[in-house]
């Protein structure tokens, strides 16, 4: 099983799409370490520079509604692993995207809106995420304080997550 | 119990219920492109597994980006073709025989009403229109499918959409899937199959089905369904005609996935077309969809008709009428891209390729290309596209490029102007 849970990127809006996350032009690439650089690249949000060395000391995302929409690759969530972000904690997401997550052994979480908006209470205050995988729970800390949330996670995306992904699930079953 | 179309299919297709809500169904039809399928191929390979379930139930394409442009594109290509070969795939099309994915696995016959489809390509949700539950996946899902053949999905919801009234002149089914989509809006239909249904739908081709269908995801959708009827019946005939007595046997037979009267619907929309404007997007999402009326005069730099939304020939035809004996606006690139072979030989005997070539319209092979911004026809920042394909997304055909989406009447319209027009201002024989 993957390892979970460390500083956060907030991403401050909803139907941020997976061009927006790992364009289309690097889609020509066959390893997911030559996507590494390019994480966000295109992101359309104010503030936010794809450049910022503090991307890189993340390891958990916090952002809006529908995320992930858009085309299906799996590059998305690639590009997150291969940066060592294996968390993202949305209100929402896109099916595929979803999916894929999972399928990849990562953790896509969905919380309430207005604990999405507790969550970005903690934004510039250098926050940290920590997951209790077992007991489906996540506690967000700064020098604010600290919170703690409890998430619902599908059996089988659970089950996926503990296995390292589909294929090692599929291949023991199917 | 009565059932919708869909939950027909999965009770049909169901393989296990690993845990309660999550279904394993049998895969039908798996299909690849060179995209999204390489790092399945090399996964495998690497875990020792380079096999496959079952070599005529896959189906793949080198449609992204063809011919190669570069070296990396070379080497997709080289490695779902030198797979294709190694497992003695038949059904592997590639240069000369190549077109865009959900144009000509269709057009080849291959999807069936109640067959399960998944592959690596958001608008896997096309094949719905022949009344299959068709959907995109990842290339993890994709690579377990082809080891496998089995998906899970979570039990579907289905939202009916109910398209009712009279098409007026200049509208298409694009402006009807544009309007339904800024009603549903981008998330509206998520983890939801959305069923098409009405007299307009029963009107429709199955080109105009599938144009409907493509866009189910920009909603959110896993799949677009439509009830497979006699027009399903009359396009698949050649490929089934061994199969049944007679067209009204297979109607018959296709009529048994119908969703049934009283089935459960998570939501019901009703539209009606007989007021509807040509509809064109102007923002960076699919759901931000307006009138005509308030995009006319949009100056563009390009226009490009193609796509699997809509490059299929009656598509060209649409944009044929309106550029027969007329050229395009001098400050307009213009590119038509025939999705498959087959269409661009049907376009060429029809004339409508000199139509289009008279009018200033550079012709391209059949290939995905601009549509994401990969080839043969990518946007400069600060550039304007008018588009007839299915993402408006920000940079989607070219980094600061901007996407409007429109039908292939209205892009048709645009060129000649060189802004965004209205079809319905133009006769055949010039503005009204």
């Amino acid at each position: 099983m993957k390892s979970f849970g460390g500083k956060v990127l907030f991403l401050d809006r909803a139907d941020i799409n997976t061009d927006e996350i790992i364009p289309a032009r690097f889609l020509t690439e066959i390893s997911k370490e030559a996507l590494k650089p390019h994480m966000l690249e295109d992101l359309q949000l104010e503030g936010f520079d794809p450049d910022d060395p503090m991307n890189k000391e993340a390891k958990v995302i916090v952002t809006r509604a529908n995320f992930g929409c858009g085309s299906s690759r799996e590059h998305a969530p690639w590009v997150f692993e291969i940066n060592d972000i294996n968390v993202v904690i949305a209100s929402s997401f896109a099916r595929i995207f979803r999916q894929n997550m999972f399928n990849c052994g990562m953790l896509a979480i969905e919380l309430s809106e207005s604990d999405i908006d507790k969550l970005f209470g903690f934004r510039n205050s250098h926050a940290r995420i920590d997951m209790d995988f077992d007991k489906n729970s996540l506690t967000i800390s700064s020098e604010k304080g600290s919170k703690a949330f409890l998430y619902r996670i599908a059996e089988f995306d659970k089950a996926l997550v503990s296995a390292g992904g589909w294929v090692e699930f599929a291949d023991a079953k199917y | 119990m009565a059932m919708t179309l869909a939950e027909k299919i999965f009770k049909s297709h169901l393989k296990d219920e690993p845990f309660p809500g999550t279904k394993v169904l049998d895969i039908d039809v798996v299909m690849c492109h060179e995209i999204t399928t390489p790092i399945a191929i090399n996964d495998l390979a690497a875990r020792g597994k380079d096999r496959v379930f079952n070599a005529d139930k896959i189906k793949a394409v080198i449609d992204h980006v063809t011919p190669a442009k570069d070296s990396k594109t070379a080497r997709q290509g080289k490695i779902l073709r030198d797979w294709a070969r190694r497992h003695k795939i038949n059904d592997f099309f590639d240069i000369g025989k190549n077109g865009v994915c959900h144009a000509i696995f269709p057009e080849k016959g291959f999807i069936r009403p109640g067959y399960t489809v998944i592959m690596g390509d958001s608008h896997t949700c096309t094949h719905g229109a022949f009344g299959a539950f068709a959907a995109g996946v990842g290339t993890t899902d994709l690579e377990v499918g082809i080891l496998k053949g089995v998906c899970a999905f979570r039990q579907p919801k289905t939202i009916r959409v109910n398209i009712n009234g009279v098409m007026p002149e200049g509208v298409y089914a694009k402006d009807v899937i544009l309007r339904i989509i800024k009603e549903l809006t981008v998330n509206g239909a998520t983890d939801c199959v959305i069923e098409f249904q009405g007299s307009v739908v029963k009107g429709m081709s199955m080109e105009s089905r599938m144009t409907l269908c493509n866009m189910a995801i920009e909603a959110g959708g896993t799949s677009g369904v439509c009830m497979p009827d006699e027009v399903t019946v009359a396009y698949l005939w050649p490929f089934i005609f061994t199969d049944y007595k007679d067209k009204k046997a297979a109607l018959e037979d296709f009529r048994k996935w119908w969703s049934d009267e009283g089935c459960q619907y998570v939501k019901v929309i009703g539209i009606d077309v007989s007021h509807l404007e040509p509809q064109v997007t102007c923002g960076y999402k699919p759901d931000e969809v307006r009138d005509i009326s308030d995009m006319e005069g949009t100056p563009v730099d390009q226009v490009y008709i193609g796509s699997c939304t809509n490059g299929r020939i009656e598509d060209l035809r649409v944009a044929a009428a309106y550029l027969k004996g007329r050229t395009i606006a001098p400050t307009v690139r213009g590119i038509i891209s025939p999705a498959t072979p087959k269409i661009f030989r049907e376009a060429d005997e029809e004339g409508l390729i000199k139509i289009f070539m008279d009018a200033g319209f550079c012709v391209t092979n059949p290939t995905c290309g601009a549509c994401l911004g990969m080839s043969n026809g990518v946007l400069a920042p600060g550039e304007v596209c008018a588009s007839t394909t299915n993402r408006n997304f920000n940079g989607r055909m070219g980094k600061g490029g901007m996407v409007h989406l429109m039908s292939p009447a209205v892009a048709a319209v645009t060129a000649l102007e060189g802004k965004i027009s209205d079809p319905r201002k133009f006769g055949e024989k010039g503005i009204k």
